[in-house]
Formats: structure tokens, sequence, C-alpha cells
């Protein structure tokens, strides 16, 4: 590899300048203060964890993963997510604290190789973890909490999708019992969005007319409750029952939060079924193109850890959200004190009591009365803001003999 | 950073359609008026790169075959027409949704008549990925040459000993002494949607959908 120029960085990696920070920092602060208003405390884990155990636990695929080596050789990962490494801590530090355990984080994670488009390598998630909590209210509070949080962020426009990996597991079995390689073939062309292969897959498993047009019709369910009843009447199947029924009571309790607007069932929304073991969703801004959230229930995975448990949980994609986000004008008040040489101590010490009162302040010295741009802000006509060496001020502050009466 | 222009639109009530250029349009176009949208014919020849339906409250955008999946990767299209070549050579995340049974080809391994294996196998495509990929799940180690046109030229010059490309008569092959050896899959154009656009206008897109597979099922 050529040596990189110096302004270089590696793909996939990016700066924030002020104006997007602010702008991250307002979504972060809304929705890790609305996430608190839900009963959710914040935690932090550190970036690397080891392979053998978050990484490999962790939905990511490993060949997403970044992998280093420490200094013993053995390999680390950089997270992929956060719902791993929380599940780590509630099997370790939190060990003795009783379920259920609610908690929120804001953080950066990191893939490799990623195939959605953006690519990004390093990005930022702001989410939840409910764990010990198997019941439809704990599902239907984590979409709920969705909603709010992307309403928090200032997200104008939304849906939610949500599904049931249990659906369609037992529908499966239901209609080829035994067949695991084709169930396979099946789940994986759903994953992969491509309806044309599920048709094809379909037709070349010579199965009778009925069940050939029920697994077509799969398909075509998608919308409100109505879809819970027409699903209840498409398979006997045990889990698949289970699952529809798990549903119904998701979205009554949904309905009783008021916010079934916001979301509608998909049940070919399936997540990563070696992940995903129960309600899974995702949700959907205007003006994007990606999913801006993605969501479920995840009940194998507390026991790699230690302490079998079941947990849902939501990640909002924070870095996606930056885009859809209306700009505020509101940057904040912004003084420039200006002061001749022997007035520091009290140029100085005003500033310091404006900035204890909330005000934010710039004090500099006054070094030539020729600088054409303080003439200019000395002008300056006490509207709106004026421009001094690149930074925008509201407020103007003269300190010094010939300014007593402008201070 | 704000939304540029494009997206806006994008989630207005109107559809975006990604539509090729070239061989497949004429054949998707007609397609869609016998699913009765009005698609008028003489923007056929068009030059323009984007065009309004009203009349279907569509909007047409024509690009390069292999980036119609891109356009609706990204959301400023949000359902497209393009081959299963390209979707399996560029492999991006959207819907496949309905197979259209226009532009019928097929994914083939071609060589000269008198083919026998070399030592060092070159093969030249358009598609790499795909022949790659296809090579590796045989088992043979091969070396993958891109070109971007002109692919039966490599075997008559020895840049290749095979080429894989799609085929639609054998015409072309034909006249340059080449034969078709093996198939690798079957072409046919294909509806995509964007993951977006699937669930906030699916009451559209499903429509076009079903409009689309009644006309498709009526041609066969």
């Amino acid at each position: 590899m050529t040596k990189p120029k110096v302004f270089e960085k590696p793909t996939g990696v990016k700066d924030y300048l002020p104006h997007a920070v602010a702008k991250m920092r307002r979504i972060e602060r809304s929705v890790l203060e609305c996430m608190r208003l839900w009963g959710y405390d914040q935690i932090m884990t550190p970036t690397m964890e080891y392979y053998d155990t978050v990484g490999v636990a962790s939905a990511t695929s490993d060949q997403k993963l970044f992998k280093l080596l420490n200094q013993r050789g053995t390999t680390i990962v950089l997270r992929s997510d956060m719902t791993a490494p929380i599940a780590r801590v509630v099997g370790s530090l939190l060990k003795d604290k009783p379920f259920p355990i609610r908690l929120s984080y804001h953080g950066n994670v990191f893939r490799a190789f990623e195939e959605e488009g953006g690519r990004e390598a390093e990005f930022l998630q702001t989410g939840v973890e409910l764990v010990g909590d198997s019941s439809p209210e704990a599902d239907a509070e984590v979409i709920a909490l969705a909603i709010a949080s992307l309403q928090a962020a200032g997200v104008p426009s939304f849906k939610i999708a949500m599904g049931h990996v249990g659906f369609l597991n037992g529908l499966f079995q239901e209609t080829l019992p035994g067949r695991e390689s084709e169930q396979e073939a099946l789940k994986a062309c759903l994953l992969q969005r491509d309806h044309v292969g599920y048709r094809d897959v379909i037709r070349k498993l010579s199965l009778d007319a009925a069940w050939q047009r029920e697994l077509e019709d799969i398909l075509r369910l998608r919308g409100g409750q109505e879809v819970c009843a027409q699903a209840l009447e498409l398979s006997a199947n045990e889990s698949a029952q289970a699952a529809i029924k798990h549903l119904c009571e998701v979205w009554d309790v949904l309905e009783a939060y008021g916010i079934q607007e916001h979301v509608l069932i998909d049940l070919t929304m399936i997540g990563d079924f070696s992940y995903y073991t129960g309600m899974t969703f995702e949700g959907y801004a205007s003006h994007l193109g990606f999913p801006v959230c993605s969501g479920g229930r995840y009940d194998n995975l507390l026991a790699q850890f230690g302490r079998p448990a079941q947990a849902t949980g939501f990640a909002l994609k924070t870095t996606r959200i930056l885009e859809v986000v209306e700009d505020t004008a509101d940057e904040g008040e912004r003084t420039l004190i200006v002061y001749e040489q022997e007035f520091r101590r009290e140029a100085l010490q005003d500033a310091a009591r404006r900035r204890v009162a909330g005000e934010s302040v710039l004090a500099v010295l006054e070094t030539s009365e020729e600088d054409s741009e303080l003439i200019a802000a000395k002008a300056w006509n006490r509207s709106g803001a004026f421009l001094y060496h690149g930074t925008s001020y509201n407020q103007l502050v003269l300190i010094g003999k010939k300014s007593e009466g402008l201070a | 950073m704000t939304v540029n222009g494009g997206m806006s639109v994008a989630n207005s009530g109107i559809l975006k359609v990604a539509m090729p250029k070239g061989r497949i349009y004429k054949q998707a176009s007609k397609l869609f008026r016998q699913a009765g949208l009005p698609i008028p014919e003489d923007f056929d020849d068009s030059r323009r790169l984007i065009i309004q339906v009203p009349e279907a409250n569509m909007e047409f955008i024509m690009a390069k075959p292999v980036d119609v999946p891109t356009y609706v990767e990204y959301g400023v299209a949000d359902i497209g027409i393009v081959g299963k070549d390209v979707l399996m050579e560029e492999n991006k995340d959207v819907y496949e949704l309905l197979d259209l049974g226009i532009a019928k080809c097929r994914m083939s391994v071609i060589g000269m008549p008198d083919w026998k294996p070399v030592i060092h196998p070159r093969v030249a495509t358009k598609y790499p990925s795909v022949a790659s990929q296809y090579f590796r799940e045989q088992g043979q180690q091969v070396e993958v040459i891109k070109l971007n046109g002109s692919i039966e030229l490599a075997p008559l010059i020895g840049l290749a000993d095979r080429i894989v490309d799609m085929v639609e008569t054998g015409q072309t092959l034909r006249e340059n002494g080449l034969v078709e050896m093996e198939t690798l899959f079957q072409v046919t154009s294909r509806l995509i949607a964007n993951r977006v656009s699937y669930r906030l206008k699916n009451t559209a897109i499903q429509e076009l959908c079903d409009r689309l597979g009644v006309a498709i099922s009526e041609r066969v």
C-alpha cells in the first residue's frame, strides 16, 4: 500500500465538525433523557471486547467484526453492537440485581465491510435493553419507547414494522415437516428479501395447491391487527399460534399506549433467525432509504453469559437520524468581550460572572485599534449577530478607558 | 445537514421508478402499458433523464442498467427494473418482488469448440463477482479478468480461454465460432424495491405488483 496523504483516514470513518456535533449532542441528550423518563439507566461498556466471548455472541457475522490482537496474542474485537456487552455485564457485575433490568446506552460501534449503503465502519447507536421480562408488555414497552425516542430525536415522520420469527418457524414446520434444508432455503430467501426466489423454492417443493398458495400468501400478510386474525387461520401449528397470540397481545398494549397508528404488522419481517427468538421490529423514516432503528426479542443471548434470561431491546441508528432531523436555529447566545490591557482583571472577572450565569463568552485582548473586524463589530447595530474572526456573536462588550460607556 | 431535494420528492405520493435504458426498457414499458399504466410510448427514445408520468402518479429515472440497484438501495428511487444478472453481480440490499419474465436470457460459460483444460485457466467477463463465485463453488481455480465490453473477443485473441457472459439467442457466439459450455443461471428482469419505500409506500407498490402480475400471467 502506498503511504496515505496526511489528511487521509481509513475507509468508513468520519470526522464530525462542531455544527454536526452540536446537532448530534442535542439528539443524544433528548433521546437519553426520554429513556431515563421511561426508567432506563445509562450504562457504558468498553470499546474493546474478547472475540471469544462478546465477539462470538454478537449478532454480527464474523467477517464484519473488526479484529485485532493484544500484546499476548489474544483476539480482541471492536464492539459491533452494545447488546452483547450489556448481556455480559448483566451476567457478571449485575448478577445479583433482580430482574427486570432496564438499561440504556449511547456509543460508537464498529462494523468492517458493512454491505449496506453508507458503509460506515464506525457509527453511533442509542438504545435500550429490557432484561428478564418475557411478557408482551415488555415487547410493547420497547416499541413504545422506540417511538418516543424517534419523536424526542425530532424525526418528523416514521413507521415501525413488527414481525415475529416464531410464526414462520411454526408455519414451515407444519407445511414442511422434517425438511430442514428446504425450510432453511425459504428463510434464507426471506432474509435476503428475495420474494422471487422464495416463490421459486415453493414451486419446486411439489406441495399440494392449498399449502403452496398459503406459503405464497404470507408475502402479502401486512397491515394492522386484522393481519393477526388472518395469520391465526393460516397455521394450526402450536408455535405459530403462540407467536401470533403474543403479537396480538403486543398490539393490544400498543393500542393502550395510543400509538398503534405508527405500527404495522408484517409477518415476513424477520431478523436473523440465529439471534432473534420472538418479536422483531424495524423503524423507517421518510426521507431516508435505510432503517433508522431495529430491535426485537433475543431470549438465548443471556445464557451465553451465565445468567439465562429473556430479553428485548432496540437500537436507534443515531448517525443516520442526524440526516433526517431538521437543523434547529438555536445555536445559543455568544458574547464577545474585547478589553484593553490594563483592564484585563475586570474583563476576565466579568467573563467569569457571565459564564456562571450560563452565557457563552470569549474574552480577547484588543491588540490594535486598526483591527478592521473590530471596527466593523463596534459599528454593529445590535440587531442579529456579527462575525468576528470567523465566529458569530450576539453581543459585544468593550472594556477599557474609552469604552466605559459601552460596557 | 439538510435533506436534498431528490430525497424529499421520493417521499411524496409519487412513485419513483428507476428504469434501465436500452434493451430492457422497451419490453418493460410495454409490460407497464399492458398492466394498464398510461406510460406513453413516445418517450421510448427520449434523451431526457427524468420523466414525469402524472397520469400514473410515477416518475421515471432513466438509468444505466447496472446502476438501477444502487439508486434503489439508497432510496432515491422507490422501485426499479433490473436484470437478474445485475442483481447477482451487485449484491445490493433491496427487495426482489417480481419476476417480470421479460428480457429472457442466460448466464453461461463460453469457449472455443476445441477447448481443453489449461494449466492457468483465465476467464474474461463483465461479471467478475458472479464468475469467481461460480468457479470457486466448482472447485476450479481460475483467474478472472474483468472486461467492459466485446467479451467474445477474449478467447479469439487469446486473452482468456473461456468467458462468462449473457446469451440471448446465441447468434453472436455462432458468428464468432464460440460455443456455450455450461449455463450458470437463467436471467429475466426483476422488479425491485427499496427497504423503506416497501413499507412506507406499500399500498402503491403492492398495487403495481398485482397489476404487473396479472399482465405477466396473461402473456404466458
